[in-house]
């Protein structure tokens, strides 16, 4: 693995995303109008917004950047570009640490203008930095792009691959907390959702919004979603063969 | 070495046998390209030249035998900057322009924009270089893709049926160009299902049903077959393989 490979490789697949104007342009302004238009719904209610706008600044970027990755990822494997790579001197940690890196950049960017927005104008409110929020919106959109990338090795077609949300991304966002309390939940979906890491980003946010220090719990919460993302991303790794049937 | 020694092969293929989905691909192959020349691979769709490229460059699991290139085993990570590779299907990137895909690959090998405009105008797409790769003709597509490898500079250039939908001037141009690197001492390996184009090449391979019928000049083969064009030496060795079983 080489650091300059990697950045090449991250700069190339920006590159790519910037050439598609209106891709960039939904990425950064669909969540921040989502948020609008939930915070317009609980209009009555801001503490309810401040929970619900809250887990969405981290869901957004992760379901993003999950579809983005599977299909981005797919077209390679499907195009003969993941062959010729294999060629080159790019090692297949190059390859998807520029993944990382490119829809890391990319969700930062969305995160912040939903963000923004949130804080700004919409009234958004958190006991702790924004900065937080933040940092745990990345590593849960690493993991999303993670888990694209291993999908987009099961999936023939970019068709199939979007079939992948509903499999491996709407339970996680049902079972987080977003939609309705866990502690609520009976004890069987209690356990499957401490099982989703996606659980672990919501604790992350809630305990930003509940505390003004940034606490050994949110830490360990945000260690675990990080350490989820290295997991999938090694799992996607192994499914780049060098050599195939 | 003495001046007059001949260089060993490039390329050493012996006793290769490759299956693909339980079928026997390529049975028992074994051939040497020799340096500084273009070698033509030629033979029906199908009979397994693809199958042997992809040996050749390392990215074809194969069931026994081996593969030698430069005096490593294909595929090998010292090789990745010596061999390059052209896929029958243009590998680049639809959604980067000519000088971004062929920019990126430069990069990849360690060479800067000065290579990759020299590799472009070598491949006469300096008046596109600005396009964007989906926008292109496919034969457009097929240089780009072809200026992806030429920026390495490579050792072995290995070419996946290159001048399919080429206009003829340009096809004239690109064989110009691939003798002038092997004068200079690259080897090149061209694969084709046009006889029309084996009269171009140095020496021939001729591949049916996963076995070479043929490893010769094109000269030794009209003399062997006592025929005239290649097309019809081609199938005189068929019927020859034929009336011997």
């Amino acid at each position: 693995m080489s650091p300059r490979i990697t950045l090449i490789t991250a700069g190339r697949i920006l590159r790519q995303l910037l050439n598609d104007r209106r891709t960039v342009a939904l990425i950064l302004a669909v969540p921040a109008l989502i948020m609008a238009l939930i915070s317009a719904i609980m209009e009555d209610s801001p503490e309810m917004f401040d929970r619900v706008g809250l887990i969405l600044l981290g869901v957004f970027p992760f379901t993003i950047m999950f579809l983005l990755t599977s299909i981005t990822m797919q077209r390679e494997r499907t195009a003969g570009t993941l062959e010729r790579l294999m060629t080159t001197p790019t090692a297949k940690m190059d390859l998807v640490g520029g993944y990382a890196i490119a829809f890391g950049t990319c969700a930062a960017a969305q995160t912040g203008v939903a963000a923004a927005v949130a804080y700004l104008w919409l009234g958004l409110d958190t006991a702790g930095s924004a900065w937080a929020v933040l940092l745990i919106a990345i590593a849960t959109s690493v993991f999303g792009m993670a888990l694209g990338l291993l999908v987009s090795a099961f999936a023939a077609t970019e068709f199939q691959a979007v079939q992948f949300m509903p499999v491996l991304i709407i339970p996680q966002i049902f079972l987080c907390g977003l939609i309705w309390p866990r502690e609520e939940m009976a004890g069987w979906l209690q356990g499957v959702s401490d099982a989703l890491p996606l659980t672990y980003a919501v604790k992350a946010l809630q305990q930003v919004q509940a505390s003004s220090d940034l606490t050994a719990e949110m830490w360990g919460d945000l260690g675990i979603v990080a350490g989820a993302a290295v997991v999938a991303t090694v799992l996607g790794a192994a499914t780049l063969r060098r050599r195939t049937g | 070495m003495p001046p007059d020694a001949p260089a060993p092969p490039a390329v050493t293929v012996e006793r290769l046998v490759v299956e693909r989905g339980g079928r026997t691909v390529l049975r028992d192959v074994s051939a040497a390209v020799p340096t500084g020349s273009v070698t033509g691979l030629l033979g029906p769709s199908g009979s397994g030249k693809t199958t042997l490229i992809r040996s050749i460059v390392g990215t074809q699991k194969v069931k026994s035998g081996t593969v030698t290139v430069l005096g490593e085993p294909a595929g090998s990570k010292r090789l990745r900057s010596r061999v390059a590779y052209v896929t029958q299907d243009a590998s680049i990137y639809p959604d980067l322009s000519v000088k971004s895909n062929v920019a990126y690959f430069a990069s990849l090998y360690g060479r800067d924009r000065r290579d990759a405009a020299a590799a472009i105008e070598a491949v006469g797409m300096h008046d596109h270089a600005e396009r964007l790769a989906a926008n292109l003709s496919g034969g457009q597509k097929t240089r780009t893709s072809l200026a992806c490898a030429l920026v390495c500079d490579p050792e072995v250039l290995v070419l996946d049926e290159p001048t399919v939908g080429l206009d003829p001037v340009i096809r004239e141009e690109l064989w110009a160009q691939f003798h002038g690197l092997a004068s200079t001492g690259r080897t090149l390996l061209v694969s084709s299902h046009v006889m029309d184009e084996a009269d171009r090449c140095d020496r021939l391979l001729l591949v049916r049903e996963g076995r070479f019928i043929a490893d010769d000049t094109p000269a030794g083969l009209r003399s062997a077959t006592g025929t005239e064009d290649l097309e019809s030496a081609f199938l005189h060795l068929i019927r020859a393989q034929d009336g011997s079983r």
